[in-house]
């Protein structure tokens, strides 16, 4: 469709994509999760950042370019349409900066978010444990008052690159006697610190990608506290919407997915795949217009989208396989894609939890 | 480009919708099922005050010359209220056919006609087979009109069947008179599936309302209804489907591309219907009865998602647009 771009969206667009098309790689990088794949994604994202392409969205001072919220979604387009790598540096990226942004110190800003847009450190998010997963709010991990700073204790689970990662970020429990959402903090601390152990867990695709945080009295500062201490779950869910909210839910991840798939069935065409390959097709569209527009409208409830880009990437990948057939199994560029799309109805808060928000939040369903 | 009504439009929507709850539309509906056309047609009147009947009319002819967006918001206004009577046959594809027969043959009647549908005096309707294979409340229409290919003429009715949604009847019509080559056919078919697609959108939007509603005040087990997650999951899926589904439907009144037309009419059918299965299940046997009223909309939704164009028809014009064209933008 034509977006009707104006000329400075039109010159970043091209920029973008005649740079992608000059630097990215050819090949598929290392697993992200190994020692070659960290060193192999780092030094893109080093390229990238040198190119003002890591974070178009950041103010200048810390490695972007200030640009509108329109040109996130171009670059996001171009740089899955061109196969660019994962990045990194998703969780510090997405995660971590948007709460900085909104609630971090200066000090804190400029410290972190310089070498975190060059992928000199890669952060790590600490949510989940293993007694609170869905009912985040069910925390245990504490940080006890020392001086200068918090002594943290505890295990963290399902923590996504702690693998490779240099900092994490989460929760914890700062005030034992308060309950659930009270008396949570939100903390920043050094992987390699003192008393912390990263134990990586295989997934099912037999990847490293996630890992158990071990924390034994391990010293943070008080710099490195973000809002007020106690306040950790409000500063936390306030740009919550984020993870829910973008990159690996930006629109043109599944507009390049759904091309490459009508491509590859118009390759055999086979009737009794076509509804389904259109149906994609149709989802990954409806979802970019759906980001397009909410250009000029009030925020939506980030619940909706995590709905749906989540189901839309399990079914565009479901028909994928079903239209490659017994091939498919042997085929590592949709059971890759496959099998990561299986994750997304349970990350970043599961869709059960989503469908409760949606309904006591949107539609006013009583709690 | 923009993929969001205006203040102006959402106020417009507000008017409609505004006057279509003080106006009785279930009465009129279930009048317009019996055959009396009369409070139904009092309502058109109603619509036309308000300019509805006027959008897709070019103003020499005493229209408004609206773009399609402005379409989109009316239909899917209409579609909430589940308002009887051929409504992209009367507001869309009639006026895009006349406006063009216009430029051939001047002076002929199709002025005459744009003139009484921007005023809201008739009422017209079609068909246009595959899409439309029947002309829908004929009985009810000034002008019946048959399109064959490019061809367009007007047409008498001959038998009538009756749908699963009461308030429509469905005529046979065979070619009445000669016929006239037009130019617009295609447009005016996909301004049609795109105000039924509208339609639908508004119908589900209804649906989801009711259906919360009443999930907000039902007691069962102790407690309202609304708050058990089974059916808390069922509607929120509900909402997802039409909260993605609007924005290609915009996005289609923008380009009214064959490809984004049918894109918009296959996701508003799947939300619509979505909406239809959930709300009558979450309403129970209540809703199953035809004093409640959901069955208004509930049938509506399944007749609308058949015509103008099944499911099926458009996944294959998609994909044959797909194949003709790019995929990316």
């Amino acid at each position: 469709m034509n977006l009707d771009l104006d000329p400075a969206a039109l010159a970043f667009r091209d920029e973008v994509r005649g740079w992608l098309a000059a630097n990215a790689p050819r090949d598929p990088l290392p697993s992200v999760d190994t020692p070659a794949g960290d060193a192999a994604h780092r030094a893109w994202e080093q390229r990238l950042a040198g190119a003002v392409l890591a974070v178009v969205s950041w103010p200048g001072r810390y490695g972007g370019r200030a640009a509108p919220p329109l040109h996130t979604l171009l670059f996001e387009e171009e740089y899955h349409a061109a196969g660019g790598p994962v990045r990194i540096g998703q969780n510090g990226l997405f995660l971590l900066a948007p709460t900085l942004l909104a609630h971090g110190t200066q000090e804190q800003r400029d410290r972190i978010l310089p070498p975190m847009a060059r992928a000199d450190e890669v952060w790590a998010q600490a949510w989940s444990e293993p007694e609170a997963g869905s009912d985040l709010a069910a925390i245990r991990s504490r940080a006890h008052r020392t001086d200068g700073g918090w002594r943290l204790s505890g295990q963290k689970t399902w923590s996504s690159r702690a693998t490779v990662a240099d900092r994490a970020f989460g929760l914890f429990r700062s005030d034992p006697a308060a309950e659930r959402h009270r008396g949570l903090t939100y903390l920043m601390f050094d992987l390699r610190a003192e008393g912390v152990t990263v134990r990586p867990i295989r997934q099912l695709d037999g990847n490293p990608g996630f890992a158990e945080i071990f924390l034994d009295d391990v010293f943070v500062p008080d710099a490195d506290v973000i809002g007020t201490p106690g306040d950790g779950w409000r500063v936390a869910m306030s740009t919550a919407g984020h993870e829910r909210g973008l990159t690996l839910r930006a629109p043109g991840r599944f507009v390049a997915a759904a091309h490459r798939l009508v491509s590859r069935w118009q390759e055999q065409p086979d009737p009794a795949t076509r509804d389904r390959v259109v149906d994609a097709w149709i989802g990954a569209q409806a979802y970019r217009m759906h980001a397009f527009a909410a250009l000029d409208a009030p925020p939506t409830e980030a619940s909706l989208t995590k709905l749906f880009w989540s189901e839309l990437d399990v079914s565009l990948h479901e028909t994928a396989l079903d239209v490659l057939g017994p091939h498919a199994e042997t085929d590592p560029s949709w059971t890759g894609g496959y099998l990561f799309a299986l994750a997304g109805p349970i990350y970043a808060g599961t869709n059960e939890i989503q469908r409760g928000l949606v309904a006591q939040r949107v539609l006013g369903l009583p709690r | 480009m923009r993929l969001v009504p205006s203040v102006e439009q959402t106020g417009f929507a507000t008017t409609l919708h505004d006057m279509l709850s003080a106006a009785r539309v279930p009465e009129a509906a279930d009048s317009w099922a019996e055959g009396n056309h009369g409070p139904g047609r009092q309502l058109w009147t109603q619509l036309a005050d308000l300019g509805v009947t006027a959008l897709a009319i070019p103003a020499r002819h005493g229209g408004l010359d609206a773009t399609p967006i402005d379409l989109v918001i009316a239909a899917e206004e209409l579609g909430h209220h589940a308002v009887p009577g051929p409504i992209p046959e009367t507001l869309a594809t009639v006026p895009t056919l006349l406006a063009a027969l216009t430029e051939t043959v001047p002076g002929g009647e199709a002025e005459r006609w744009l003139s009484e549908l921007a005023a809201g005096r008739a009422l017209a309707t079609l068909t246009a087979p595959p899409w439309l294979p029947f002309a829908v409340d004929a009985d009810a229409a000034e002008l019946v009109l048959l399109v064959d290919g490019d061809a367009v003429g007007t047409a008498r009715r001959g038998t009538v069947h009756s749908s699963m949604d009461r308030t429509r009847r469905l005529y046979e019509v065979e070619s009445a008179g000669p016929v006239e080559i037009c130019p617009a056919v295609g447009r005016a078919l996909d301004l049609g599936a795109l105000v039924c697609a509208a339609q639908l959108l508004g119908a589900g939007r209804a649906l989801l309302e009711a259906a919360v509603a009443h999930a907000r005040t039902r007691v069962q087990f102790g407690r309202a209804i609304g708050g058990f997650q089974a059916v808390q999951q069922r509607l929120a899926d509900v909402a997802v489907g039409l909260e993605f589904a609007r924005p290609l439907v915009y996005a289609a009144a923008v380009t009214l591309t064959p490809r984004d037309v049918s894109a918009a009419k296959v996701a508003c059918s799947d939300a619509a219907n979505r909406a239809a299965r959930a709300a009558l299940q979450v309403h129970g046997a209540i809703g199953y009865t035809q004093e409640h009223g959901l069955g208004r909309w509930v049938t509506k939704v399944r007749a609308l998602s058949l015509s103008w164009g099944a499911p099926a028809d458009h996944r294959a014009r998609v994909m044959a647009e797909l194949t003709k064209g790019a995929t990316w933008n």
